[in-house]
């Protein structure tokens, strides 16, 4: 098990490493100048040559990526040049508002997914699970700003029961925010949820027709036995992998949900950063958006592998 | 003998299923009676309803499944008017299941004990600690080796013997009155088929169990069954006592299911064997008279108007055929429905020789580890084989799974390139892989794989699939390939019309007949039969292999026929290679293989073997354990570890020598021939009125 640990931790270092060189290769071919960007058009030519060697721009492009991953890596991320402040708490405190987001919108897709996904597969080709299915497959195809502004409507404008848009202070506590987290949450939530409902719903429906269902049955179980101790422990593998890969997905629509009720969270930040050319600010949202998906999908596959005896070893 | 009241009871049972092409009538007006320590053995091909029978019989249907009238007993409880939860506390205490593949019949994340004792917990009432220890000791009564390791494992960690016997004691655990084995040793190989089939006799006499015993296997039915249900389109056909059953059928289709599996008699003369023209009919489109008169040879006028009920035509022997009087003794049957196909060379004339090899290797180096550690393992798959495949004939191939039959035709055909040792066409050396031989090669041998589903695309139709080798290999233009394509068709016993089909509109046989018509296609010396027939029913079973017969008489094509089934390999062919990992154990004239002295382990294939006549003696030798991994052969010779005859060191050290029997057989062991003949004198008594026929 430990082996297989490390195994998988050394494929996710190289992910990562490959990752950040392609993030820092495409922020630095980004058009126009970032000493022109800073200080303007008009500043003399030695200014802006004194602004690039102090941020390192005129070394050669191998030396820069590797003293950018050496300082990222011991936490020295710089400093902002559209802000003047330093990245590392910045992007931190954003972090920590989408946190408060992702939280409450995984809490709400994964249990009302699995749950709806096994209801729809326990009344299989019943008036339930149609209904289910299809309202599902609604979803998957709507994208968050068409869904976000949809709710809004009905939430916010017509029902006034929640704030129409989320600009909060970027300081403000979780009790504080929770308010404003409910739609966004809801409109991040909407998409996953639909792959969380098929994917359970699918395998459970192939388990239930396992040989070994059939055993417990014959075993004389009671029904709830059978279904918690032989189907679900074998139908919830493929949604685990699908709720980890389902982490990138979150974050893609995270950056357009911030983006429609202006929450103060990671993907506004690397909107800004690119608006603004910030290359730093971009490269170290990117690449700690690269670190947290190559995390879930670690966690994802010790998960599985815990769960599921036959790939333990390999 | 008085009559004891049954343990399980079945009384005019009807049960429909509600499909989309309305109320399909599954299994219709069958009773059945099975007493304490007794087995009743039901037969039939695929579709003719025994799987439903017995799961309808206990209640557990699919939802769209019902149980519409009669009676099942229990120990003298009614089963069908109890409820969902009346039957769960039966399920697992008074009827113990064991189902045909143990691998998916167990959790695979779930630790074997974990699993078996659950049946303890739940049924006895006993606590996780003492649940544990029933597990324990029903392990040690289904002769598991080291059960306290077994229960740590999960399924996948198991071979299918193990878990077999796994399934068995868990089955056993409540010591229950009805046993209900659904195909149980089908998923095995044939020596450990033997280990279960021996173990699950010992326990009947050792529980008081009622045994329902589920199989299409004629042959499996002999070793188990007091009684034999036959059953068709989800009737009876005939119910009788074992022996009466085998030796005086009273119904054509039980005549006609004997007659297809071909008889253990190791001959020079190669005959037919019986067939049933056309399948098994669909639930909703049964004939008005008789439902088995499309396909019966006794059929008249009267057949057709009335349906027969089931009546007593001797004592404890019931047939449905209105003609029971006049159906004729097995041998009789065999000898009038069945024809001589060829009569072997006689010995000493030898025909060419097509191809041979020479020491052939295939050996796998096993990938090595990404980062550091695991070195890289040979497997030596097939390792040394000598053999030859003579022009016209066949040779068959026999072994176990594992022991790489499959490997070394397809090293012939160069799908694996052998990696040593020299395989020759016609004294042609050929090129190992397939990318390196000439199209004129390739053409020359071709193959039938052993699932045709997987050997055919499925987007492509069959015409497609027979012109390919045509056009490609054959060098024919389009229309001239569409004309042969139709006679290879035709050949095959498959009219015209299935020119356009795609395989999925196709059964199993008629799938294995496009596969042989397209190996046919490009008129190759050698075709490789990798298992074609073990996917099939017996009925179709038989009728592949007279169509592989008839061709090759036609074209004098030669085969190499690979199967795990002994009695089909002794009816096919002229010579016999018997494999073990990877190495040729013995070789020769068929007759001279199958008749003393054997190699020790041809001897214990042949007592393994379950053969379809209860008046075969076999001596029960029985190998332990499975084939070992390629990766450890073990030194000397590879067979001691699991071989009866085991002379100790000299095995153990020293490779064997290769001894020359009388006429072409060669045996490579330790033990000298003499010793061997003395030695196995008993090992297969045939039946005497068998002989003569």
């Amino acid at each position: 098990m430990l082996r297989f640990i490390l195994r998988r931790l050394g494929f996710m270092v190289l992910t990562v490493i490959l990752a950040s060189i392609i993030i820092f290769w495409a922020t630095t071919i980004l058009p126009g100048d970032v000493a022109t960007m800073v200080l303007g058009r008009y500043a003399t030519e030695q200014a802006k040559a004194t602004l690039r060697t102090e941020l390192g721009l005129d070394k050669p492009i191998a030396v820069q990526y590797t003293t950018w991953l050496g300082k990222y890596a011991r936490g020295d991320w710089g400093k902002s040049v559209s802000t003047d402040t330093a990245v590392r708490p910045f992007v931190f405190q954003r972090l920590r508002n989408s946190f408060m987001l992702a939280i409450v919108a995984f809490a709400l897709y994964v249990p009302l997914g699995i749950l709806l996904g096994l209801i729809a597969a326990l009344k299989r080709n019943t008036w339930v699970d149609n209904a289910i299915s299809v309202g599902s497959l609604a979803f998957i195809g709507l994208p968050e700003f068409v869904s976000g502004v949809i709710l809004i409507t009905i939430f916010a404008v017509e029902l006034k029961w929640l704030p129409a848009q989320s600009a909060i202070d970027p300081q403000s506590t979780f009790v504080q925010a929770f308010p404003y987290l409910v739609l966004p949450a809801i409109t991040v939530a909407l998409t996953s949820l639909a792959y969380v409902i098929r994917m359970t719903r699918s395998s459970t429906v192939d388990v239930l027709q396992m040989d070994y269902v059939r055993t417990a049955n014959l075993k004389g179980l009671p029904p709830r036995r059978v279904l918690f101790t032989h189907v679900l422990r074998n139908s919830l593998l493929p949604t685990i992998t699908v709720v980890a890969i389902g982490i990138g997905w979150l974050i893609g629509g995270l950056i357009v949900t911030e983006a429609v009720y202006s929450y103060p969270g990671i993907g506004r930040l690397l909107l800004f950063a690119i608006q603004r050319r910030d290359l730093q600010l971009i490269q170290s949202t990117a690449l700690l958006i690269v670190l947290i998906y190559v995390v879930a999908n670690l966690v994802a596959d010790i998960l599985y592998a815990v769960l599921n005896p036959r790939i333990r070893y390999t | 003998m008085e009559a004891p009241r049954p343990v399980f009871e079945v009384e005019g049972l009807h049960i429909d299923y509600t499909t989309e092409l309305g109320v399909l009538h599954a299994v219709r007006n069958v009773s059945l009676a099975v007493h304490e320590h007794e087995s009743f053995g039901l037969v039939g091909e695929s579709g003719s309803g025994k799987s439903t029978l017995a799961m309808g019989a206990i209640r557990y249907l699919a939802s769209n499944g019902k149980v519409t009238e009669g009676s099942v007993r229990l120990g003298g409880v009614e089963l069908l008017g109890l409820s969902g939860k009346e039957l769960r506390e039966l399920w697992g205490s008074r009827i113990g299941v064991v189902y045909q593949s143990p691998l998916s019949a167990l959790n695979p994340s779930i630790v074997i004990g974990r699993q078996l004792a659950e049946v303890a917990r739940q049924h006895l009432g006993m606590h996780r600690s003492a649940a544990l220890g029933r597990v324990a000791e029903m392990l040690t009564k289904v002769a598991m080796p080291d059960p306290e390791e077994v229960m740590k494992r999960y399924p996948h960690q198991l071979s299918g013997g193990m878990l077999q016997r796994c399934v068995i004691a868990m089955a056993l655990m409540t010591d229950p009155s009805l046993l209900i084995l659904d195909e149980t040793t089908t998923a095995l190989d044939v020596t450990t088929q033997a280990v279960v089939l021996d173990l699950v006799a010992d326990l009947k006499r050792e529980f008081d169990s009622a045994i329902l015993y589920i199989t299409h296997d004629l042959g499996v039915i002999t070793k188990i069954c007091d009684r034999v249900g036959v059953m068709y389109a989800g009737e009876f056909m005939e119910q009788a006592e074992l022996r009466e059953l085998f030796k005086r059928p009273r119904h054509p289709y039980t005549l006609d299911l004997l007659g297809c599996v071909p008889r253990f008699h190791p001959t020079p003369q190669k005959r037919s064997l019986v067939t049933i023209p056309g399948a098994i009919p669909r639930v909703d489109e049964l004939p008005q008279g008789c439902i088995f008169a499309p396909r019966c040879s006794f059929v008249e006028e009267a057949c057709k108007a009335v349906r027969p009920p089931l009546a007593e035509v001797a004592a404890h022997h019931v047939s449905a055929c209105r003609r029971w009087e006049d159906v004729p003794l097995p041998a009789e049957h065999l000898r009038d429905a069945t024809e001589a196909v060829r009569v072997a060379e006689a010995e000493g004339v030898r025909p060419e020789v097509l191809v041979e090899a020479e020491g052939a290797e295939v050996h796998f180096k096993t990938a090595k580890g990404l980062v550091r550690g695991r070195k890289a393992r040979l497997i030596r798959a097939v390792d040394g084989v000598d053999l030859e495949v003579c022009v016209g004939q066949t040779l068959g191939v026999v072994g176990e799974s594992g022991s790489g039959k499959t490997t070394v035709a397809r090293a012939i055909i160069g799908l694996t390139p052998a990696t040593g040792g020299e395989i020759t066409l016609r004294g042609r050396r050929l090129p190992p892989s397939t990318g390196k031989r000439p199209r004129a090669t390739l053409r020359e041998i071709q193959m039938v794989f052993q699932n045709p589903d997987a050997s055919l695309n499925p987007t492509r139709s069959v015409g497609d699939a027979i012109m390919r080798p045509l056009t490609l290999l054959g060098g024919l233009g389009r229309q001239a390939a569409r004309e042969r394509a139709k006679e290879l068709l035709e050949a095959v016993s498959l009219s015209g019309s299935y020119f356009d089909r795609l395989p999925h509109e196709l059964s199993g046989g008629e799938k294995q007949r496009v596969a042989v018509a397209r190996a046919f296609a490009a008129e190759p010396e050698l075709i490789l039969c990798d298992e074609p027939i073990s996917s099939l029913d017996v009925s179709v079973q038989g009728s592949l292999m007279n169509l592989l017969m008839k061709l090759q008489v036609e074209k004098s094509t030669s085969y190499v026929f690979i199967s795990h089934d002994l009695s089909a390999v002794q009816h096919l062919s002229d010579a016999i290679a018997v494999v073990y990992l990877g190495h040729v154990m013995e070789i020769g004239d068929a007759v001279r293989v199958l008749t003393p002295p054997f190699h020790p382990y041809t001897e214990a294939l042949l007592s393994a073997v379950p053969l379809a006549d209860p008046d075969v003696k076999q001596k029960p030798i029985r190998l332990g354990g499975s084939v070992p991994s390629a990766m450890d052969v073990p030194p000397g010779c590879r067979f001691h570890p699991r071989c009866p005859r085991c002379l100790g060191e000299i095995c153990r050290e020293q490779e064997p020598p290769w001894r020359d029997g009388e006429g072409e057989h060669r045996i490579y062991c330790h033990i000298a021939l003499d010793e061997l003949a003395r030695l196995q004198a008993e090992t297969l008594v045939l039946a005497g009125e068998e002989r003569g026929a």
